[in-house]
């Protein structure tokens, strides 16, 4: 008989909510049994309001029990949670959950499923096939299947992913370097840190296909301080591939040399913007370069550098498993392939929702999330991180579309969806756009060094009252001497959420109340 | 993993630490986490030692030492309290659950406790923000927190 496989999640966000409590218990109460069974720690399926999430696995396939308690189990184990029974907390087959199978899971296809140490389970579910791939068709047939896909840039901007290995590929070097922007600054984002705990082969894999294709031997992951289990996971995970042969001189016997290491950061947010994350992995304080030169051209250490975010490395090995056209065949307009977009904040099923471009935001808060987690209506949410607009209700049927958003001012980023409801005071948003700015500015340059500080003093003179008028002309102003005079998109954008605020909700700002609509 | 769990100042220590790292790439980074690491904070007696090794100015390593956040210049209390102040953990009510933490434990957020017992600091976004409002507890991860679970975290570091 096969033994029992219990899987209990060992994310970061699992593990903030008691799972190691709960594996303990489990393990305790079925030793006090004596009955033996594996218990898996399986990384995440991003389900977060479930977590921990408890799955047994049964013949017709895995049976989810959560959010558990450690007290829980006692119960759990009386009722059958080895056999799949119910129980006040069991969700039924986990692949049926609707929110999980509405999801087309490509970058995220193992998450929760596998343990993330095991090569094993990496292998058996597709892990180092978009490898074999590219040692297959080589360097150049490489870079031109990940431009073929329509991949562009996780990060936020959005840029395409082919064409910037391909400034690297055409630029000869002594040495070039992958570098993976795992700095994963926005609130209301997780993404990147669901890849290293729950699947960290597949950014090894990402990395490694993309030193392959450009000519790089060397990579670096630079990974926020605040993520230490992720720093912990990809250490091992790196130790594991090199040990397997799958970093190093040969990788996988292909003749191709690459080798990777994980660099922390050191609570910077601007460190996330690339060519100042290139000057703290020099060891440098985190101020931002002026471009040109490009990165691709010079980098990291002056040299050619692939400089990508996270998701945009760990979706490369789908896409040379199932090629360009395969995975470009999701989405809408430009923006091709799918996304992982993270509901979080004031929402009910929080959590990661990885789908096709085109959806609309609506149906992501309301009909995926199910509205606020306190609920009470929803009043708006802030899209794509601390630089993204904060938009109404009344914006809704915006789809999740890179040129849908900038037409509305807005921003996917990183895709992080905030939500808030009716009680927020969106002038207290506003002001702590401005404040996180002055906090985060690197400096260099005035309009956002000293605008941000500027900006929050007379955000507070408009919440005392005093000279409404004047001040939010001042106000305005302000906003757009940033936009124009900011050196990055820290300064540059930080207006973005507070005239959205602005605008959106005069009446936070102490403008008269709207007069209630006539109609709905 | 906090709690105090830090080793004396020696420089001798230091100068080990400082050797152990020195031929990475860009190596100031990789010192200084490990310097606080193993101390709990940067003491300024450190940078010109790091200076020296990598044949940096003083003024160049001290910059550093003072761009990020992370890096402490005095020792933290022996427990040391991380709440979230990001938006989505704001969204839940993080404000007002600081504020019941500043009031449980007599210090406003940034300060130390004069007896060197606790340190309470924000901390922007852990990633938790689909189970806010999150902290950090003497590096353990807390989310879904609540006025009991800062009783529970106060009584913890009243120890
Ligand atoms: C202030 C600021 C913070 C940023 N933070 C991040 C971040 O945390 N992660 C990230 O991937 N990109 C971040 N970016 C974008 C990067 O500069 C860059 O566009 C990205 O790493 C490129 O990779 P991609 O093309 O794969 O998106 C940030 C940009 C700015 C201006
Ligand atoms: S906009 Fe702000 S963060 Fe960006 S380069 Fe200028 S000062 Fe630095
Ligand atoms: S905003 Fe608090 S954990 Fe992300």
């Amino acid at each position: 008989m096969n033994s029992i496989r219990i899987y209990v999640p060992n994310d970061a966000t699992a593990i903030a909510c008691g799972a190691d409590r709960v594996a303990r218990a489990l393990s305790e109460a079925l030793a006090a049994r004596g009955i033996a069974a594996d218990i898996v720690r399986n990384g995440s399926r991003g389900l977060f309001w479930l977590e921990p999430l408890v799955e047994v696995e049964t013949p017709a396939g895995r049976v989810g029990y959560g959010p558990v308690k450690a007290s829980d189990v006692p119960s759990l184990l009386e009722s059958g949670l080895l056999e799949g029974q119910p129980h006040a907390l069991c969700v039924g087959l986990v692949e049926e959950i609707p929110y999980l199978k509405k999801q087309t899971r490509l970058t995220f296809a193992r998450c929760g499923i596998i343990d993330p140490l095991s090569l094993d389970d990496y292998k058996a579910h597709g892990g180092y096939r978009g490898l074999a791939k590219a040692a297959e068709i080589g360097p150049a047939a490489t870079v031109e299947e990940v431009f073929q896909s329509g991949l562009r840039g996780r990060g936020g901007a959005g840029f395409p992913t082919g064409i910037k290995w391909r400034t690297v590929a055409a630029t000869p070097a002594d040495q070039k370097y992958i570098v993976c922007n795992a700095d994963e600054g926005d609130s209301g984002t997780f993404a990147d840190r669901l890849i290293m705990e729950a699947d960290p082969f597949c950014l090894i894999e990402g990395m490694t296909i993309a030193g392959l294709a450009v000519g790089a031997t060397k990579g670096y992951v630079y990974c926020r301080s605040e993520y230490p289990l992720s720093l912990d996971v990809m250490n091992k995970a790196i130790e594991i591939a090199r040990r397997a042969g799958l970093l190093g001189d040969n990788v996988m016997g292909s003749g191709y040399a690459f080798d990777m290491e994980m660099r922390m950061g050191a609570g910077a947010y601007v460190c996330g913007e690339e060519t100042a994350l290139l000057e703290s992995l020099e060891g440098k304080r985190g101020v931002v370069r002026a471009k040109p030169p490009l990165p691709a051209i010079k980098g990291l250490f002056q040299r050619p550098t692939v400089i990508n975010n996270l998701i945009s490395l760990a979706t490369v090995p789908v896409i040379l498993d199932k090629g360009g056209a395969f995975y470009r065949d999701f989405g809408m307009g430009r923006s091709r392939g799918t996304m992982p977009i993270q509901l979080a904040g004031n929402i009910r099923f929080g959590g990661l929702f990885e789908t096709a471009f085109g959806i609309s935001l609506g149906e992501l808060v309301n009909e995926i999330g199910g509205g606020t987690a306190s609920g009470r209506p929803v009043k708006a949410v802030q899209a794509g991180g601390p630089l993204g607009a904060y938009m109404p209700v009344s914006q809704f049927d915006t789809p999740f579309d890179y040129e849908a958003f900038a037409a509305k001012d807005a921003l996917i980023g990183h895709g992080g969806i905030v939500v808030f409801d009716d009680t927020v005071d969106m002038a207290h948003m506003a002001r702590f756009a401005m404040e996180f700015c002055a906090h985060e500015s690197c400096g260099k340059c005035t309009p956002c060094r000293i605008g941000s500080t500027r900006g929050k003093e007379t955000l507070d003179k408009i919440m005392a009252g005093e000279r409404r008028e004047a001040n939010l002309a001042i106000l305005t102003d302000l906003c757009q001497t940033m936009k124009l005079g900011s050196l990055c998109a820290l300064g540059g954008f930080t207006p973005y959420p507070v005239m959205s605020a602005l605008t959106h909700f005069p009446e936070d700002f102490g403008a008269a109340p709207k007069l209630p609509m006539a109609a709905e | 993993m906090h709690a105090s769990g830090y080793e004396p100042w020696s420089a001798e220590r230091a100068a080990q630490i400082i050797a152990d790292h020195q031929h990475m790439a860009g190596a100031a980074m990789p010192i200084l986490h490990a310097i606080q690491e193993a101390f709990g904070f940067v003491p300024d007696t450190v940078v010109p030692m790091i200076a020296e090794t990598l044949n940096l100015s003083r003024a160049e390593v001290h910059g550093v030492v003072t761009f990020y956040h992370d890096f402490r210049r005095e020792p933290p209390g022996r427990h040391v309290i991380k709440l979230c102040a990001a938006e989505a953990c704001q969204s839940v009510g993080a404000r007002a659950l600081t504020a019941y933490a500043e009031d449980k434990l007599g210090l406003e957020m940034g300060e130390t406790s004069p007896d060197g017992r606790v340190t309470l600091e924000p901390i922007y976004c852990l990633g938790l923000c689909a189970c806010a409002p999150a902290g950090m507890v003497n590096g353990r991860l807390v989310g879904r927190l609540d006025t009991d679970a800062i009783d529970e975290i106060a009584a913890e570091a009243s120890r």
